[in-house]
């Protein structure tokens, strides 16, 4: 009994640690979020003496989810790690509600502003009331939709009617 | 649910979105303006990532090493199922805007019905493609307004693009042999789309065509039009040229 509970928090610092790790994986189009950040990583799991790291995309197309499954297995190579598995799964379907706190204040300090929590606005319906997006740069909310598609799948692209600087929003999902 | 079914409804799915995505990207570049350029390019983007979720499903079910790219780039033109209207010239701004609008409209209300389907992969890319397909849905119909109520040359053009792609419409209602196992309601499908295309036209200030008007199929069952080998010439040709080439 004393070696089974010994053996499991042996596990969980293990997976704590290659969660640590991974930290220094980052979104090579937003390369101020790591793939935690971003809520990307559904599970750890220790295999025998395999580690298996199970993501899952954020958009169907990201052109990025080749390079973070190669950079997740490099990072873990250079931290001693044999034998890496990385699983791809599709469900639960990744939201923009996953981001981490510390991901959307990282964010802001890029100059992109963080998602709003995906709510109502993500519907269908035409010339909808403009979600308030709040300006990175100078906090005003005076902003508005340039277009709800931007520099990747993942973001939008307003401006700012205060300080008038165009800004990337990322946008609910 | 059979397995052969569940390949082809599959390759099925992945066809009409890989060749739409396709004809997507022939805009990257051309558009109007910088921003409708680079929505198209993420429209693409997101239909071939749904594209490739399905080939590598259907992969997985075919096994004997068939991979996503052997899916995509070396089947010829008559084991494509894609429907017709996704296969069809991007012709100008207007023709590309409704084409797409009509896609979308029917990509939503064909996954909202799939994300209760019983089998679990179809079930899991359809319901993170939704996601993506309602931003394709309120982009398309805000343009089609725009141009339906917009000026006398806007309306010309999307009313010559109505008369262009109506035709093709019908075949998306019309099931093929590997859809009738699949747990869809096609009346449902047919009358929500319908629903949505009547809503958006009254604001675009445009007339629904006729009802029960003549209608084109055959792509779903690998009858295509001349455009769909042209299609294939230029996306398979590195393939074809150079086998196995990868980067
Ligand atoms: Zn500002």
């Amino acid at each position: 009994m004393i070696n089974l509970i010994a053996m499991i928090t042996e596990e969980n610092i293990s997976i704590k640690k290659v969660y640590s790790i991974l930290e220094a994986v980052t979104d090579p189009e937003v390369p101020v979020l790591s793939i935690i950040d971003l809520g990307i990583v559904k599970d750890v799991l220790l295999n025998d003496d395999e580690i298996e790291v199970i993501i899952t995309p954020t958009y169907s197309g990201c052109p990025a989810m080749d390079f973070i499954k190669v950079n997740i297995r490099m990072v873990l190579l250079q931290e001693g790690y044999q034998k890496i598995k990385v699983t791809q799964v599709l469900s639960p379907a990744w939201t923009t509600d996953w981001m981490t706190e510390q991901g959307k204040e990282k964010l802001k300090a890029y100059g992109i502003a963080p998602p709003n929590s995906a709510q109502s606005v993500c519907t269908p319906d035409s010339f909808q009331k403009e979600e308030a997006i709040q300006c990175p740069r100078c906090n005003s909310y005076h902003t508005h939709l340039i277009s709800q598609f931007g520099s990747t799948a993942c973001k939008a692209l307003y401006q700012c009617l205060d300080c008038k600087e165009p800004f990337d929003y990322f946008k609910c999902h | 649910m059979n397995q052969e079914s569940i390949i082809n409804y599959t390759i099925h799915l992945a066809d009409n979105a890989l060749i739409m995505g396709h004809r997507n990207s022939e805009w990257c570049g051309h558009g109007p303006i910088l921003e409708q350029d680079i929505a198209l390019s993420n429209i693409s983007l997101d239909l071939i990532g749904q594209a490739r979720n399905y080939y590598q499903y259907a992969a997985t079910v075919i096994g004997n090493n068939t991979t996503e790219d052997s899916l995509a780039y070396l089947r010829d033109a008559g084991d494509f199922k894609n429907c017709l209207l996704v296969e069809q010239p991007n012709g100008d701004w207007a023709q590309t805007i409704l084409k797409q609008f009509f896609f979308s409209v029917y990509q939503y209300y064909l996954y909202q019905q799939l994300q209760y389907n019983n089998d679990d992969q179809l079930k899991a890319i359809a319901i993170k493609s939704l996601k993506e397909v309602t931003y394709h849905v309120r982009w398309s119909s805000e343009w089609v307004i725009r141009l339906g109520d917009g000026t006398e040359e806007s309306k010309t053009r999307l009313l010559k693009a109505l008369d262009e792609l109506w035709m093709f419409t019908g075949e998306l209602f019309e099931p093929a042999s590997y859809e009738l196992n699949m747990n869809v309601d096609f009346d449902l499908l047919k009358e929500e789309w319908t629903k949505k295309i009547q809503s958006v036209f009254e604001e675009a200030t445009i007339a629904m065509p006729a009802k029960n008007n003549w209608h084109q199929s055959g792509g779903k069952k690998g009858k295509h039009s001349e455009h769909l080998g042209y299609i294939l010439a230029e996306m398979q040709f590195v393939q074809r040229a150079y086998p196995n080439s990868a980067w």
